[in-house]
């Protein structure tokens, strides 16, 4: 130890004092200089982890002066214009919050800035995970803790969203009762058992502050605490790049470039969503009144990440059913309970799919660009554009307005979209990808083509081929080639039928899918001679190049090969040429 | 940081640290690598920006002190705005980015910016861990008869399968019903209407006559016991089945209904609430008849006995037959015939 203040002799001693009670120093040993990547795809998960801590720091805040409860009061705060107005305790507190707390109204809209921000950055996230495989061996726990966060994510904010009490928030109560409802056989007794009964009885604002202030962050805690742990044992993964390989990590080390650039942005987004929270007003609850039953909030939008609910509930057909006496509402549970169960699930078993489709078993460390997964790629656009689609549908109304269209073509128009636009553009999103890999082969083979065309001195133009430079050279080979699985023979030596045959056919036939059209990289032999050939060109170039940096030539703008004494310019040249070029 | 904070100063770190710089990446030095005044600038550059973000918190101190919490200010861009939220809110967000602001800059310009490479494992357990774990199990199982006492086996399962059953049979008292009280179907299926119950206007809870609404009208309206029933109930749930609204049309208008005669010349009523997921509606277009959710958009033709023209909505909007009493008021002549309201398993 080479500590010299005193706050080092200080900070030392207590490091001793710690290690000799738990060890600690053999875990500071193991990870002070632990390597990160860097990437800024990398920074949306801080997003999301900064912006959660932001949500339980102005949460905690905000219980302190909030009160879960629907009994009847008059309000006697200082806004004036709901002065005397019967309201829920719920509603009358989060008035006081806003007006009567000071900065209780910038920790209301922090609070809920920052839980818009956590959902988007986990989902843009998991997006990024997705695209770039991330999700493959060994990391599969951690993309389904992914999935589940962001599901948790979803009650998170729909909970806090209902509890002021005001009319939006509580119309938003009853259309989650209504879909309770749907649900066969339980569903009533469930929405009776929630609700104490009928809605809104003056239960459900304080069972439901339960979830949303202990079970509901308590969880979240736990699944964000075991989803970095794993991210620190496993490593974070890398993009493919100069000396990176899969075997290894490169990056900055923990202490203190990493440290310092997380730990500062840490303080960039709790300060940008200080701001937002202080300067652009969301959720202004007073202007909505609070909440009854039998009144109306027209042309209401929920917050963004329900977006593709609402949609789906507004698309679907009105169909309903009735099966010896009972009744079946597809018309709310497709939409509101399938629908979301199918795509959740589909979310978290995609790692064990893919895996089995491709029947591989290695560990991926070095991500893959999206180009590079066609099929992955396509399935994830084609996810995205569902997605997208149904989010459209929940703001029908809003575009019928804003252009004049009517709702109902609309919901017909999405009705198809639904079904046609997903399956095109997974077929264009993968042929793009297998378009850009063609690319990055010829890139390989012949060098980038730099756009300079150039007059040989006898008069044979060629267009210059570059070498690319050892970074992109890393990047593009940075790829991994897969074989798809052979076909299983339909019985073995013996002429016993092979157990599963089908199965393994599928699965064979998956795979091909998934793979069969990918471009291979060249061979190092194949590449080796595409750099000299691009190198030859470059000699060929060379004297130019000498030219312009005497002259400062747009080497961009292409240019004819000079040696000294050619023509200067192209007035001399065409002069010379007698007026023909 | 003092003054000797000299670029080169990361260069004699000692050699065994778990990672090595990455040779074969290109690394361009950077002007505060090479310039001692730039790195000195940079170093002011992170000084004044830590500066600054004290300076804030001051000025929050301050403002949370000196602003009155209902002074309204005209800012520009913003528009009229609380000035001490706009306060806080400025002054603890520029403070804190500040912080995060320096801390970067300070590792872009003066913190070495070469990467450095550390070796992965796979991470598998080495075979010898796993076959002492293995063996341990093994051990476990013959140690503890798991494998031998089967009678024991089983019912050890059995009694751990139980063990959650009190703990969600104790959620039934969620719904706190009094013994003998009726089902949820039941309850769904009764409003606070009946025979003779005086149709008031919702707020002024004032009754109303027939001559009081013109063709073309609406008005939301509840039942009369409305507010004596919330009081001893201390809920809202009365309303949130009972409110209709009332709208008259030329009685020539009307192709159907869904009972005979339950208009009372040409004004009819009909359930507030969506037959889709229960929000209330109030759109109404006095033109074509139609009554619009505002929530998903579910259209019912109140001519046409309220059947669903459009949406997601699969059921028409309940009526209520009304009449008047003997002093002419509107009052309903039943209950609903139907459930109001969403649909719902039992409700057939
Ligand atoms: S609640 Fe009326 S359309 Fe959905």
């Amino acid at each position: 130890m080479t500590a010299t203040s005193p706050v080092e002799q200080v900070g030392g001693g207590v490091a001793t004092y710690v290690d000799q009670r738990v060890g600690s120093n053999k875990f500071l040993a193991r990870n002070l200089g632990k390597v990160f990547p860097d990437h800024w795809s990398f920074m949306l998960g801080e997003i999301a982890l900064y912006s959660f801590i932001v949500v339980l720091l102005t949460g905690t805040f905000l219980t302190l002066f909030f009160k879960p409860s629907m009994v009847e009061v008059l309000y006697d705060g200082s806004y004036v214009p709901l002065k005397g107005i019967k309201m829920s305790q719920a509603y009358a507190s989060t008035l006081d919050i806003s007006f009567d707390v000071r900065g209780g109204l910038l920790l209301r809209q922090m609070h809920h800035w920052a839980a818009l921000i956590f959902i988007a950055a986990m989902s843009v996230h998991m997006f990024r995970v997705f695209f770039t495989g991330a999700f493959r061996k060994p990391r599969e726990f951690n993309w389904i803790i992914g999935v589940v966060l962001v599901t948790l994510g979803l009650g998170a904010g729909f909970s806090g969203y209902s509890l002021p009490d005001d009319l939006l928030s509580g119309t938003g109560l009853q259309i989650a009762r209504g879909i309770m409802q749907s649900i066969p056989v339980i569903g009533t007794w469930m929405a009776f058992l929630l609700f104490d009964g009928e809605f809104p009885g003056t239960e459900f604002i304080s069972r439901l502050y339960a979830v949303h202030i202990l079970l509901i962050p308590g969880l979240i805690l736990a699944m964000v605490t075991i989803h970095l742990m794993l991210v620190w044992t496993q490593k974070h993964t890398q993009f493919p790049g100069p000396g990176r390989t899969n075997d290894n990590v490169v990056g900055y080390p923990l202490l203190p470039v990493y440290m310092a650039k997380a730990g500062g942005f840490f303080f960039v987004v709790f300060g940008v969503i200080a701001l937002i929270g202080g300067l652009v007003t969301i959720n202004p609850i007073w202007i909505f009144g609070p909440f009854m039953p039998d009144q109306v909030s027209a042309g209401s939008q929920p917050d963004w990440y329900i977006g593709w609910l609402d949609g789906a509930l507004r698309t679907m057909p009105n169909w309903e059913s009735t099966l010896f006496g009972f009744t079946i509402s597809w018309n709310i549970f497709v939409p509101a309970v399938i629908i979301p169960g199918i795509i959740f699930t589909a979310l978290a078993l995609y790692p064990f799919l893919e895996a089995w489709v491709t029947g591989d078993k290695k560990e991926h460390h070095l991500l893959d660009r999206p180009r590079n997964a066609p099929t992955r790629t396509g399935i994830g656009v084609m996810a995205l554009s569902f997605y997208l689609l149904l989010w459209i549908g929940g703001g029908n109304d809003i575009i019928a307005l804003t252009f004049g269209m009517s709702i109902n073509s609309i919901t017909w128009f999405l009705r198809i979209a639904l079904f046609v636009v997903p399956p095109i553009m997974f077929v264009v999103t993968r042929r793009i990808c297998l378009g850009l890999q063609r690319r990055d082969r010829d890139k390989l083979l012949h060098g980038y083509e730099s756009g300079r065309i150039l007059r040989l001195p006898h008069g044979e133009f060629i267009e210059v081929h570059q070498p690319i430079n050892a970074k992109e050279l890393a990047v593009i080979t940075g790829k991994t080639d897969i074989a798809p699985l052979a076909l299983p023979p339909a019985t073995d030596a013996d002429g016993v039928r092979n157990k599963h045959f089908h199965v393994k056919k599928l699965r064979a036939k998956l795979s091909g899918f998934f793979y069969s059209e990918n471009v291979a990289l060249p061979t190092a032999a194949e590449i080796e001679e595409g750099q000299h050939h691009a190198a030859h060109d470059a000699a060929i170039e060379a004297p130019l190049h000498a030219y312009e940096d005497a002259d400062q030539i747009n080497r961009a703008h292409g240019g004819v090969l000079h040696h000294p004494g050619m023509p200067e310019t192209n007035a001399e040249q065409l002069a010379n040429d007698g007026g023909h070029l | 940081m003092s003054d000797h904070s000299s670029p080169e100063s990361h260069e004699n770190v000692p050699a065994k640290l778990g990672y090595s710089p990455v040779a074969d990446i290109e690394h361009k030095p950077r002007l505060t690598d090479t310039d001692p005044k730039a790195a000195r600038r940079a170093e002011r550059q992170v000084a004044t920006m830590f500066v600054l973000s004290i300076l804030l918190v001051i000025a929050f101190v301050v403002a949370y002190i000196g602003i009155d919490k209902s002074t309204i200010v005209y800012i520009p861009l913003f528009g009229e705005v609380g000035a001490l939220n706009f306060a806080l809110g400025l002054c603890m967000g520029l403070g804190v980015f500040l912080i995060g602001a320096g801390a970067i800059q300070w590792a872009k310009k003066l913190m070495p910016d070469t990467e450095v490479v550390a070796q992965r494992h796979e991470m598998a357990s080495p075979e010898a861990a796993t076959e002492e774990a293995e063996a341990n199990y093994q051990r476990g199982k013959t140690e503890s008869g798991f494998a031998q006492y089967k009678i024991i086996r089983r019912t050890l399962i059995g009694a751990l399968a139980l063990f959650p059953i009190p703990l969600v049979i104790m959620l039934r008292d969620l719904w706190s019903t009094p013994a003998g009280s009726p089902s949820p179907d039941a309850i769904l299926s009764k409003t606070l209407w009946k025979k003779g119950e005086r149709i008031v206007v919702d707020g002024t809870y004032v009754p109303v006559k027939a001559e009081d609404l013109p063709v073309g009208g609406l008005i939301s309206a509840v039942p009369a016991d409305l507010l004596e029933v919330e009081e001893a109930e201390g809920n809202l749930n009365a309303r949130g089945k009972a409110a209709i609204i009332v709208i008259r049309m030329d009685p020539s208008d009307i192709r159907s209904q869904q009972g005979d005669g339950w208009d009372y010349q040409g004004i009819l009523a009909f359930s507030k609430i969506c037959t889709h997921v229960g929000c209330p509606i109030a759109l109404y277009e006095q033109r074509t008849h139609h009554l619009l959710c505002p929530c998903h958009q579910s259209t019912f033709d109140l001519a046409d006995s309220g059947n669903v023209v459009f949406g997601p909505a699969a059921r028409r909007m309940p009526q209520l037959p009304i009449g008047v009493d003997a002093e002419g008021y509107l009052v309903a002549m039943s209950d609903f015939a139907e459930p109001i309201g969403p649909s719902f398993w039992e409700r057939g």
